[in-house]
């Protein structure tokens, strides 16, 4: 568990976060530029000193009153957006400036094996060439290898995705998965993309203006995030689920999410592995009737209506519960939830034109 | 070339002034350049401005002021006394002192520049990786002010071999003392021994050209780095 309380000012700004954050798994920080969420990352890593603060890692004080343990001195390792690699030292030497200080240090725990590490992250081919001939993504997960050969017990993540262009993305991004499931250390990252939330986060910390808006786990409350009227187009939910099977004829693979299955596009991942899909609420249409046997969609869910709000002028945001748990959002005309006559419990069917799975 | 025995004194005695002069500036001026480039202290624009001073003053002028300060009556004179050291004018220690303060911007400007071209999240990363500020100071800041370190030293150097005026007011004349390259060829031409002071002139031309071709040859990163 991490306690943390900080109140900074700057010209400007404002920092008032108060939170908890687990230490299993990865945790958001999310919100657009200026809400504060670089701040608190480096007020975790003592970068930036509030000038009132408290912060307790798994029971051990780091700063309090009177008490600010310096950087040095933490366990953490932290990526930068722009990698900050040492450009007087190789590959090799940059990912030993942290290992060597931190085994001089005493601290030995967490120390993944370094070629263990140096594989999943791809980079054994790179060790002996310099930093500047590396491309975006190389850096970056140079720098990642680099901060957890430190062996710290907790990883933080400034926005390493910002710095590169779609491709390098998507790649980093699988890497970062592999890393989230192979590595038992807890992660705090900083995003404002809600794909790269979407896809990595278990949990998620909103801010907004310096202040903490949201925390919760990813699944339930991320939908509420997006704040409908201002990302009108791009507002989704988010599932986790399980490859169920493949049928390679029509090359599709069934996830399942609870007891509910879905198609989607075929993956190339055994049956059993996790995936997350992805709904946009404007691929979700709703019908009364069960029967879209005569119909071009593959997925329909029996739902109840639990919310219909009108977001824009003419234009609703409904929200579903799916039995057991998950909801989804579809986006629909208001003229459409009048013909429906939506109310709430009622039992409806959502047509799923399109879903996203998150690989 | 066939020197003379006071002119291999000389020289000897030019490179040992300018070697300890530049050891003395890079160890002194180092901590002054590394705070400019980092403090936010409301007398930074004072200490750069005095640490410029040798810029553009005569040599005749600090060469003056040095005379009456390290003079009998002045206050290191005094100082100097009272430690039973008597006092610094023409003397070699006298002449190392003031070379050191001659030379200062040539040392100082570079380090201040490589020093205040290094991006703040290089600390920031050492310090993430276990490194405490003075590990953060060697093994970040002095291999990424390295061209700077060069130039600094560099400078200091040959600026100290080339100097005159000031050796001149608080030198003097004295050989094996203080009578260094410059003051001899000096002593040349005023005695009309042009042949003599062409040796001497050309090897300093010769070494200048050289010190400064190879620091612009090795040191392309100097440009980032200023």
């Amino acid at each position: 568990m991490i306690e943390a309380d900080f109140t900074l000012s700057l010209p400007g700004f404002e920092l008032e976060a108060r939170l908890e954050l687990p230490i299993h798994g990865v945790t958001a920080l999310f919100g657009p530029s200026g809400s504060g969420k670089s701040t608190l990352l480096r007020c975790l890593a003592g970068l930036s000193r509030p000038q009132r603060g408290r912060l307790v890692v798994n029971g051990e004080v780091w700063q309090d009153e009177g008490c600010f343990l310096p950087p040095h001195k933490r366990p953490v390792g932290m990526v930068f957006q722009d990698a900050a690699l040492f450009p007087h030292l190789n590959v090799r030497q940059n990912l030993d400036y942290g290992a060597g200080r931190a085994k001089r240090g005493g601290k030995t725990k967490n120390v993944p094996k370094a070629d263990d590490l140096i594989d999943l992250l791809g980079i054994g081919h790179l060790l002996d060439r310099r930093t500047g001939m590396l491309s975006g993504g190389e850096k970056q997960r140079v720098a990642i290898a680099r901060a957890l050969f430190s062996s710290p017990e907790l990883l933080l993540l400034d926005e390493p995705l910002a710095a590169l262009d779609g491709a390098r993305k998507g790649e980093l991004l699988l890497y970062l998965d592999q890393l989230h499931r192979q590595l038992d250390i807890p992660v705090v990252y900083v995003s404002h993309a809600p794909e790269e939330v979407a896809r990595l986060a278990d949990h998620i910390v909103q801010l907004k203006e310096g202040r903490v808006q949201n925390f919760g786990p990813v699944m339930g409350i991320f939908p509420y995030l997006q704040q409908p009227q201002t990302h009108e187009e791009g507002v989704f939910t988010l599932l986790a689920g399980t490859i169920e099977l493949h049928d390679s004829n029509d090359h599709l693979t069934q996830v399942s999410v609870g007891e509910h299955r879905l198609w989607v596009r075929y993956i190339d991942r055994p049956v059993g592995s996790p995936m997350r899909l992805r709904l946009l609420a404007r691929d979700v249409s709703l019908s009364l009737d069960p029967g879209a046997r005569e119909s071009s969609i593959l997925n329909t869910l029996r739902a109840e209506v639990a919310g219909v709000e009108e977001t824009a002028p003419g234009r609703a945001l409904v929200r579903l519960a799916l039995r057991d748990g998950p909801e989804l959002l579809s986006r629909i005309t208001t003229r459409s939830a009048r013909n429906l006559k939506l109310e709430i419990g009622q039992t409806i069917y959502a047509q799923i034109k399109g879903v996203a799975p998150l690989e | 070339m066939n020197f003379t025995p006071s002119d291999w004194a000389a020289i000897r005695l030019t490179l040992e002034l300018a070697t300890l002069a530049t050891a003395l500036l890079i160890l002194f001026g180092t901590p002054v350049a590394w705070w400019l480039a980092h403090t936010k202290s409301r007398l930074k624009p004072l200490v750069t401005s005095l640490v410029a001073m040798p810029l553009v003053l005569p040599p005749s002028v600090i060469g003056f002021y040095l005379l009456v300060f390290m003079g009998p009556n002045g206050p290191l004179g005094h100082l100097t006394q009272s430690l039973g050291l008597g006092t610094l004018p023409f003397t070699f220690t006298g002449l190392l002192v003031a070379s050191c303060i001659y030379s200062t911007p040539f040392v100082v400007q570079p380090l201040h520049n490589a020093f205040e071209a290094i991006d703040d999240r290089m600390y920031e990363a050492a310090a993430t990786l276990r490194a405490g500020p003075i590990d953060r100071f060697f093994s970040v800041a002095v291999p990424l002010a390295k061209p700077g370190f060069l130039t600094a030293a560099v400078l200091g150097f040959a600026h100290t071999v080339g100097e005159f005026g000031v050796v001149l007011m608080i030198g003097g004349n004295i050989p094996d003392k203080t009578r260094v390259v410059s003051v001899q060829i000096y002593d040349y031409v005023e005695a009309l021994e042009y042949g003599e002071a062409h040796r001497l002139a050309a090897v300093m031309l010769i070494f200048a050209f050289v010190v400064l071709f190879l620091l612009y040859t090795f040191n392309p990163t100097r440009k980032k780095a200023a």
